[in-house]
């Protein structure tokens, strides 16, 4: 119970010091720091839904970077068409581009989720190591695919000009950007919070523990993981397109493996079945990346260590060193 | 005669060269329980396995209320009415006891892909599931997780779970297993206060519980069926005594 | 398209075929006795062709270059079992996951740091650097007819290694029970050490030998892990006869993709459209493979009960 508490405690620090950053680099006009703030949002919206799958549901993807660059493609390539104010489709049905926010947001919601699942059905069939792989493998078919589809630039990639427009908000102001991303970010895990809470949620939770009694008691294991899996790839996706706004640019490698490892990075960072572990894993992720990328290139070789000393003698993550052990009552 | 709620007829099943099951054919009535008693190795487990559809047979049906089970999955028997205990306690083990037993009952209302309310507050899957808990002697432990439950509380929590599945038929395999001897009593106790609702086929090594409990024992030796009859036959076969008993 | 072009797809095609077998044969070894996923192993291949590249530029031979190569890796592949990935046996795959793509962001900033950020080159050696006369004309290079002759007697070593050796006798005990080979009074650290170190070594010697044949530069695993990766999980995961099987059917897969998929699109596309589709699809080709492979057979077409 005390546990509990310290968690919760944990969790809304967490969360308060993520608004407070921009927050202060807005009051002393460090802009710079406003989009570090919404790339750890965004980074931790992707790992949010990572976890779902994997903290949760026991599904190690590593694969996560095909939903995130799918949703990141699918807001991108809308937008550009609706630049050009040519079409995306004209048959079988008649699609334009598009600059609304929703859209772009439902587009990369469906494509992620639609595309999550497709690979899902075919990888969840597997276990252990070959779910694994399966959905690296898949997760590199589709970044071949992008690299070598000349329509949008391939490798080179596709510049945005223009943010998207949500009525009554102004995207391209970085502050308002960031308390989009933040309150995405803060819904996600609401959701998760509720889905995993859920009778849904006790099912997942059984699935990861023990496949045999979840079908013993006669629910089958498949299509509650199948669920889960697309559900995590649309938080990943929808978190794709936000990073492609940020950047005004979509390429290939937002569909990278290193992407995949990435994501996986910040949810064992922060505490694998965490809520707010992603949080925690964007952040140390970003910080290391400006700290000690700004003394040294050799940044990687130092979250390299750094992370191997997590897995090998921290396990738990941050969050799990900081609140002890995780509780299912 | 009432039509028996599980037929086995003529089930085969081999691992490479060996025939863990050879032919096996069992009736289980209504409102009855069958033992199913035979050595270590016998092939006990690979039997309900195959009941209970985790194992599939070489050859031979499984048939469940009058309908033939034999493709179906190990959840479709499940929701069937076909409920099982594990040898070897297999339970969701980050869990607490009662979380267990709660999603059994939730299994049983068929009401999996609900996403929103908390079960922590669900009177209707607590309720059900302290009762289950309560009968086999479990209540006071009932938020602890199952890693802190001892052996033999595992085993009464399989029970629990099996019973919130409100099942028409029990595969058991070996429930005494490791039980101290009140605890031992007391799940004969609970098994015999269900036989009115719910048959068992029991597989037990407790010889005692075995001739209490029993309407009908079948004596498995290598996979085969050597006997079947009732309590007195059985003990009087001197077939029985020489292969199993071994008095 | 003649007879030439295609017999050389097919050359070509067993080519990537055996230096992927020589990479999965050390990955799915070292599944097979250790139970670990090893994403590194591709940094040992990048380790294998600087070491190669290094050294044959500094001496002038490329077979000392290659030597160096496959004892650099061996190495580096001991080192990183006895400080890592000892640690990493009992643990589940997530963590053996991270833990060596850890390893990997490591030996990338490690080679740059001590090989700087520019590629090296590595030359053929000159008594290799020919054509071999193909029948129906034109010429294949001598130097990948090589490769896929290193390919073979990987392959024969293995099996020899594996069936008729004391050494292979205890690694089919290791994958079958870790105990018994205990009882069978091996010294298992030094077995896992060992084996891990033969792996590295294979994936060194694939590195070196590819690193003749494009630049020699961090990340060039990568790729190659993927498609090692590919492999192991299309023969199943622990199967040396599975890794051969699988590295040749992805071998033929990619490279006929290649080579004829947008000539199969011409018949009914304008040429740039079908060169950009026909592309598209072939780089997709092999994960289709797997895809249907794993689609059909859960745990590939050579299973490993584990
Ligand atoms: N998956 C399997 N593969 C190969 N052999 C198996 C398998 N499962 C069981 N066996 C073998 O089948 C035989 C029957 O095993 P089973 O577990 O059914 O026996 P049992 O009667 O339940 O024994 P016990 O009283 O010890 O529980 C044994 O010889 C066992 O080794
Ligand atoms: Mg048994």
């Amino acid at each position: 119970m005390l546990e509990m508490r310290r968690e919760n405690l944990l969790n809304a620090g967490i969360a308060l010091l993520l608004l407070a950053v921009p927050l202060v680099a807005w009051a002393i006009d460090e802009t710079y720091y406003i989009t570090v703030a919404s790339r750890v949002a965004i980074l931790a919206l992707a790992g949010v839904g990572l976890n779902l799958a994997l903290g949760f549901g026991g599904m190690v993807s590593f694969g996560h970077a095909a939903f995130f660059g799918l949703g990141g493609y699918a807001a991108g390539v809308l937008s550009h068409h609706a630049f050009e104010g040519s079409a995306f489709m004209s048959w079988p049905v008649m699609i334009d581009g598009s600059d609304s926010t929703l859209t772009l947001w439902f587009a990369a919601l469906l494509l992620s989720g639609v595309v999550a699942a497709i690979i899902g059905a075919i990888s969840l069939r597997t276990t252990g190591v070959y779910f694994i792989m399966i959905t690296l493998a898949f997760a590199q078919m589709i970044y071949y695919l992008a690299i070598s589809l000349p329509t949008y630039n391939g490798e080179d990639g596709l510049p945005l000009y223009l943010r998207s427009n949500l009525p009554g908000l102004d995207l391209s102001n970085d502050l308002t950007f960031f308390f989009v991303c933040y309150a995405l970010l803060l819904l996600a895990i609401f959701l998760s919070v509720r889905i995993v809470g859920s009778r849904f949620g006790a099912a997942l939770e059984c699935a990861r523990q023990n496949e045999n009694r979840l079908s013993a008691i006669g629910i089958a294991p498949y299509p509650v993981k199948l669920t889960a899996f697309v559900l995590s790839a649309m938080i990943t996706g929808l978190a794709g397109a936000l990073f492609v706004e940020l950047n005004g640019f979509v390429s290939p490698s937002i569909l990278s493996w290193h992407l995949s490892g990435e994501i996986m990075i910040f949810v064992i960072l922060g505490g694998v079945g965490r809520f707010y572990g992603p949080i925690v894993g964007a952040a140390l992720f970003i910080v290391l990346e400006t700290v000690i990328g700004g003394y040294t290139e050799r940044w990687q070789l130092f979250l390299g260590v750094i992370l191997l000393g997590v897995v090998l003698f921290a396990r738990g993550g941050v969050i799990g060193l900081l609140a002890g052990k995780a509780r299912h009552d | 005669m009432t039509e028996p709620l599980l037929v086995l007829d003529g089930l085969h099943k081999s691992f490479g060269a060996l025939r863990a099951t050879d032919n096996v054919s069992l009736d289980l009535a209504p409102a009855s329980i069958h033992a199913l008693i035979g050595p270590n190795g016998a092939g006990k487990s690979t039997l309900i396995a195959q009941i209970a559809g985790s194992l599939k047979p070489t050859a031979g049906t499984v048939r469940f209320l009058g309908q033939d089970i034999t493709a179906l999955s190990v959840p479709k028997r499940a929701q069937l009415g076909l409920g099982r205990t594990f040898q070897v306690s297999s339970l969701a083990m980050a869990f607490s006891a009662l979380r267990n037993v709660m999603l059994a009952v939730q299994a049983r209302q068929h009401a999996t892909f609900r996403f929103w309310r908390p079960v922590r507050v669900d009177r209707s899957l607590i309720d059900p599931s302290m009762a289950q808990l309560e009968r086999v002697g479990l209540k006071e432990r009932a938020h602890l997780p199952v890693t802190a439950l001892s052996h033999g509380e595992r085993r009464q929590l399989e029970l629990a779970v099996a019973l919130a599945l409100e099942p028409k038929v029990l595969l058991l395999d070996e429930p005494m297993a490791g039980l101290g001897g009140e605890d031992s009593l007391r799940m004969t106790e609970v098994l015999t206060g269900l036989r009115q609702d719910v048959a068992m086929l029991l597989v037990e090594h407790d010889m005692d519980a075995v001739f209490r409990l029993a309407d009908k024992i079948s004596v498995l030796v290598y996979g085969r069926v050597i006997a079947s009859g009732s309590v007195e036959d059985i003990r009087a076969s001197q077939e029985v005594r020489d292969a199993y008993l071994g008095e | 398209m003649s007879a030439a072009f295609i017999f050389e797809q097919l050359l070509n095609s067993l080519q990537l075929g055996v230096m992927l077998f020589v990479m999965a044969a050390g990955l799915t070894l070292v599944f097979g006795v250790m139970g670990l996923i090893n994403l590194a192993h591709g940094s040992l291949y990048m380790v294998g062709a600087f070491f190669c590249a290094w050294v044959a530029g500094e001496t002038g031979s490329f077979w000392i270059g290659l030597g160096a190569g496959l004892v650099a890796a061996a190495a580096a592949g001991a080192i990183i079992e006895m400080l890592v990935m000892r640690r990493l046996y009992d643990r589940d795959h997530l963590d053996q996951v991270l833990a060596t793509f850890s390893l990997i962001l490591i030996f990338n900033e490690g080679t740059r740091w001590v090989f700087g950020a520019q590629p090296l080159y590595l030359d053929i050696p000159d008594a290799l650097a020919t054509s071999v006369p193909l029948p129906g004309g034109g010429g294949y290079p001598l130097y990948r007819l090589m490769i896929i002759g290193f390919g073979v007697l990987t392959a024969v070593g293995l099996y020899l290694l594996i069936s008729r050796t004391r050494l292979g006798m205890q690694i089919r005990a290791g994958e079958s029970d870790r105990e018994m080979i205990g009882a069978l009074g091996v010294d298992i650290n030094t077995l896992y050490t060992l084996v891990f170190a033969i792996g590295a070594m294979l994936a060194g010697l694939a590195g070196a030998l590819v690193g003749a044949l494009q630049s020699v530069e961090v990340g060039m695993g990568e790729p190659v892990l993927i498609l090692a990766f590919v492999v192991i999980v299309i023969g199943g995961i622990g199967s040396i006869k599975g890794a051969l099987i699988g590295a040749i059917l992805v071998g033929l897969v990619d490279t006929l993709g290649r080579a004829f998929l947008h000539q199969l699109f011409a018949l009914a596309l304008p040429p740039a459209e079908a060169n950009g589709y026909g592309a598209a699809l072939a780089s997709m080709s092999i994960y289709l493979l797997m895809a249907i492979v794993l689609a059909w057979r859960p745990k590939g077409l050579f299973p490993v009960n584990a």
